[in-house]
């Protein structure tokens, strides 16, 4: 419990006691202030303290609720009160034993309605599970206040509609929060609400010049709205005890004022990805100031991090079947990025970046937080070591390229959701899903008909009407398709942020960047090895086509062999590099809401399995139905030289034309690293080390037997901690759809045999 | 791999079955492992029984393979590891198999030879010193049974053993575990007494036998002999280790 501060000077004197530097002062500038203060590590992990008795009581008192919410689906919903920062009573998992406090409803696991990103999301989500909306609820979010979604629906035109029906541009956020926005939490801890409504008061009194046109005046608006949600946030933190309005004067403060702002984002937004940031090293500064001072111990050191994560691991939202489908196993990316190193070549390795690893030890793996090393072959041995043998055992950890990362954007970058790259608190994305680049190539083929339903989609191009497809006029036909993609895609996601921004504003973590904030308008594709290897079929091997009786291409007949993705050989690489060049250069063509910068990612999520099944036979041999390889992957089982092949292979997609990120999931047998446990983390770690040397931007590791996998689909009771990570994110294997575990245990196992 | 790059002499060429990059198996670090095609023995455990005939293979030449290698170049020196030449038995192509070791070897690649040593008298002096590890399987300590299990006697393969350790070359043993067949004590217990005056040797690979090399007896037409036999529980596994361990020798 707190006591307020009576004169602000002092109790921040008080608050950054035995900190160093200057800029961080006056200004809003965390990142200073972790280069000022914190103590790189490089030693290895024999300082870490294990689960405390008080540790293991909470996590097993909320771990015992688990196998009833997989069961059911949810474990509770209040159904009568539309989410907002302060709109819930303060909850518990157990209040005596907490640290760290905070839920985002009244109870754990109870999970809450959020309608202004769209009432039907809600009322599906709800009839899911057996549970019915308010009426009066229903009343006001369809007769006195607009939702996003409907917002996006009064302005999406007939092409865009066509297009997301026929499943070639799908998994838009229109229905829902689009997420992938970090607020910069830790600003919270370090200043105090006070000052960052001072900070803000500034920020808006700067516009007070300006000539009140349309786009001031939204900026005004919306810096008046986070000024009003960081009011709420002092009030939510004080109905828990706490006065958070000065800066936190001891680590467990920091990790509480910390996790009070990232709880009033959790409790505003359902985003679809509602990432951490990077908060270890910046913990660490106040950890190690307490060890310092003799207040605190290692292990209560470990506990406030475990009791963290706890809490961290119970984020929950309220989904659809539908969104389970493309988005499995109950995800909410809470992505929270370590390691790295500075500008300075100092590795921001602190002891809290191993304690943070160490959670999947005490607490045991989980996919959430959805931890992710910045790697660098120039980070300490130790730790790379520590974190491969981790991986190892837990399956919990994915990979990002600290050199592809740090030179475009810094060394405070953390990533949102799974691989896209942000600024903290300075740079903010408008997410976009993705489009199907496979499905596109059947257009092009087939003069913009939807192979499966014969519907007209596309713009009425000629089709290609030879018996055998010719390279040059399939990839020119290919090239029109994507100029129509690229226009009917870019209008849909400026169509659903311009209403996201008027009718689902995040007020809160926009609170927590600067002003104005930079930002990026982040599409996708998927199916690109699909794409790309039948492409390679069309010019290495003979590919003739089947059509049906109105002349639609339906399927494909290939005639020899062709080199595939995935076997780091040029004549198939080079055509997957060409693809995404080509379609960034679309993309990068179409103007974009609010001057947003483009990118792309290749990234599916989970989606690869729902893409594939609304995409008809492929060129490549494919059959209509199946899955896509997920992210970047080559196609299962098309990589016949194992993992780093595939690995190199996939390093040469430019990430220059793919900077919201390039995913590559990865899944080895242990026998396939090594022999014993020692062996298997180095040899893990020099792979790592030559993938990112080859310039790789991400990898999953998954180290796996395919038997275990087979056994949790028959025995889900006894993995309920099974964790796998598919592409960008990490799930309970046991919470995926039976045709997700299918995918996973089809695809590629590298093994050793 | 293309074949089209000239051949100049006859060693310049060879059978090839195919290459795989992998990790923690045949060898240390990440190996480019280049399987040759074409072995004298016909194991009954054999999990590659599309290397038996050299005939089965592709003709690549030493400079095809070595364009191969160079793409994985980097990745290797990065990552540690080197390249393996694997089988088949590589031995039966012994011009061709010293070329690649000598050129991975002078490139400052790590090289490995993976052989059963039966036909270790191929092997020459120069080509020894241009590997820098040899992984020698030793299947039975036993003549009769390794005669059962290979089809060939056991002896060239230990005076290939002695001769390595003679040149001083850094040696792995490796042992198949199939139990019923190699898993008899005094066999082991021969075997890890013999190893146990071969300074050379850094330790044993106990391998547990598996049966997920089936599908490629099916594919063949061929019976795969071994199909009923279980693979060896972890406490089998364990008393192996003990075996060689007794007799100062590191088992893993």
């Amino acid at each position: 419990m707190s006591v307020t501060a009576g004169n602000g000077r002092t109790a921040t004197d008080n608050a950054w006691r035995g900190f160093s530097g200057s800029a961080w002062r006056p200004a809003i500038d965390v990142r200073d202030f972790i280069q000022a203060n914190y103590t790189p590590y490089e030693g290895d992990e024999r300082f870490l303290a294990g689960a405390t008795e008080r540790t293991r009581r909470v996590w097993e008192e909320i771990a015992a609720m688990f196998p009833e919410e997989r069961r059911r689906g949810v474990y509770d919903v209040d159904a009568a009160t539309p989410s907002s920062i302060t709109s819930h009573a303060p909850g518990y998992i157990d209040r005596d034993h907490e640290l760290i406090v905070g839920l985002q409803t009244d109870a754990p696991l109870k999970r809450a309605i959020m309608p202004n990103g769209g009432l039907r999301m809600v009322e599906s989500g709800l009839a899911a599970y057996g549970y019915k909306l308010d009426p009066a609820i229903k009343e006001i979010f369809t007769k006195y206040r607009k939702t996003h979604n409907a917002g996006v629906f009064d302005a999406y035109t007939p092409a865009i509609r066509r297009a997301r029906r026929s499943h070639i541009i799908t998994g838009l956020p229109d229905a829902y929060g689009r997420g992938r926005i970090i607020g910069d939490y830790r600003r919270v801890a370090l200043y105090g609400v006070d000052r960052l409504v001072a900070a803000k008061t500034a920020e808006l009194r700067s516009l007070d010049d300006r000539p009140s046109l349309e786009e001031v005046i939204r900026d005004r608006e919306e810096l008046a709205e986070q000024i009003r949600a960081l009011g709420e946030l002092k009030e939510m933190a004080a109905s828990y005890g706490h006065d958070i309005s000065g800066p936190a004067r001891t680590a467990r403060e920091a990790v509480q004022w910390l996790y009070f702002a990232y709880l009033a984002a959790v409790k505003e937004q359902n985003g679809a990805a509602m990432s951490l940031g990077r908060v270890s090293t910046f913990l660490d500064v106040y950890l190690q100031r307490d060890l310092d001072e003799g207040t605190i111990t290692e292990t209560g050191a470990q506990e406030l991090v475990d009791d963290l994560v706890i809490k961290l691991r119970i984020v929950r939202f309220l989904r659809t079947p539908e969104y389970d489908q493309l988005f499995s196993g109950d995800p909410t990316w809470v992505t929270e990025s370590l390691g790295g190193i500075g500008d300075d070549g100092r590795p921001l390795v602190t002891r809290t970046s191993y304690r943070f690893l160490q959670t999947l030890r005490n607490l045991g793996p989980a996919p959430e937080p959805n931890l992710t090393v910045l790697w660098s072959p120039a980070l300490p041995e130790t730790f790379k070591r520590f974190c491969a043998r981790i991986s190892v055992e837990t399956s919990s950890i994915q990979y990002e390229s600290d050199e592809l990362l740090r030179p475009r954007f810094g060394d405070d970058t953390a990533i949102a959701c799974c691989v896209s790259a942000m600024e903290v608190g300075r740079k903010m994305q408008f997410f976009g899903a993705r489009v199907n680049l496979a499905k596109t190539l059947l257009y092009a083929v087939n003069g913009g008909r939807d192979e499966m339903t014969g519907e007209q989609v596309g713009p009425a191009n000629p089709p290609v009407t030879g018996e055998y497809l010719d390279y040059d006029e399939v990839r020119a036909a290919l090239d029109a398709m994507m100029d129509w993609l690229a226009e009917t895609y870019v209008d849909a996601l400026n169509v659903i942020h311009y209403m996201h921004d008027k009718y689902a504003y995040e007020r809160v973590e926009m609170a927590l960047h600067d002003h104005p904030v930079r930002r990026t308008l982040a599409c996708g594709i998927a199916g690109l090895s699909v794409a790309a290897d039948s492409l390679s079929a069309i010019k290495h091997a003979r590919v003739r086509t089947i059509r049906d009786e109105t002349g639609l291409v339906v399927d494909y007949e290939i005639e020899g062999d062709y080199p595939a993705f995935g076997n780091n050989d040029d004549r198939a690489d080079a055509l997957a590099v060409e693809l995404v060049g080509a379609f960034m250069d679309k993309i990068r063509r179409r103007p974009s809401y609010r001057g947003a910068e483009h990118t792309q990612s290749v990234l599916t999520i989970t989606s690869n399995v729902v893409y594939g099944k609304h995409t008809g036979n492929t060129p490549d041999g494919r059959r209509a139905g199946e899955p896509f390889a997920p992210g970047a992957n080559p196609m299962n089982g098309r990589d016949r030289h194992g993992m780093v092949a595939a690995a190199l292979s996939v390093a040469k997609l430019p990430y220059e034309q793919a900077q919201d990120g390039i995913s590559l999931t990865n899944t080895v047998t242990p026998g396939g690293l090594g022999h014993t446990a020692d062996e298997r983390a180095a040899n893990l770690a020099g792979v790592l080390d030559g993938y990112f040397d080859a310039g790789g931007f991400h990898m999953n590791v998954n180290v796996l037997d395919r038997a275990t996998l087979l056994d949790a689909m028959e025995h889900p009771e006894r993995y309920p901690q099974l964790t796998v990570r598919v592409s960008g994110y990490a799930v309970n294997f046991v919470r995926l759809t039976p045709e997700q575990q299918r995918d996973v245990v089809d695809r590629t196992f590298h093994g050793a045999l | 791999m293309s074949s089209t790059a000239p051949s100049t002499a006859p060693c310049d060429r060879g059978s090839v079955h195919s290459f795989d990059i992998s990790t923690g198996v045949d060898g240390p670090g990440t190996r480019f492992v280049l399987f040759t095609a074409g072995c004298p023995l016909r194991c009954l455990y054999c999990h590659n029984p599309d290397t038996w005939r050299m005939r089965d293979g592709h003709r690549e030449s030493v400079e095809a393979v070595m364009a191969e290698i160079g793409k994985y170049r980097r990745f290797i020196q990065v990552a540690g590891g080197g390249v393996t030449i694997s089988g088949g038995e590589p031995l039966l192509q012994p011009a061709f198999t010293g070329e690649l070791l000598r050129r991975c070897h002078e490139s400052g690649l790590h090289t490995a030879l993976d052989t059963s040593g039966y036909l270790g008298e191929r092997a020459t002096d120069a080509m020894l010193a241009d590997t820098d590890l040899v992984l020698l399987d030793v299947k039975s300590w036993d003549p009769p049974v390794y005669r059962r299990l290979t089809g060939a006697p056991l002896a060239p393969t230990l005076r290939f053993a002695r001769r390595l350790a003679d040149l001083g070359r850094p040696t792995w043993i490796r042992y198949v575990l199939v139990p019923g067949l190699t898993d008899v004590e005094e066999h082991i217990d021969g075997l890890a007494a013999f190893v146990a005056t071969l300074p050379n040797v850094e330790h044993v690979d106990v391998l547990p036998f598996h049966r997920m090399a089936a599908h490629k007896y099916a594919e063949l037409g061929l019976r795969f002999p071994l199909a009923e036999v279980e693979p060896p529980s972890a406490g089998l596994l364990e008393r192996v280790h003990d075996l060689f361990r007794a007799h100062g020798v590191r088992s893993r």
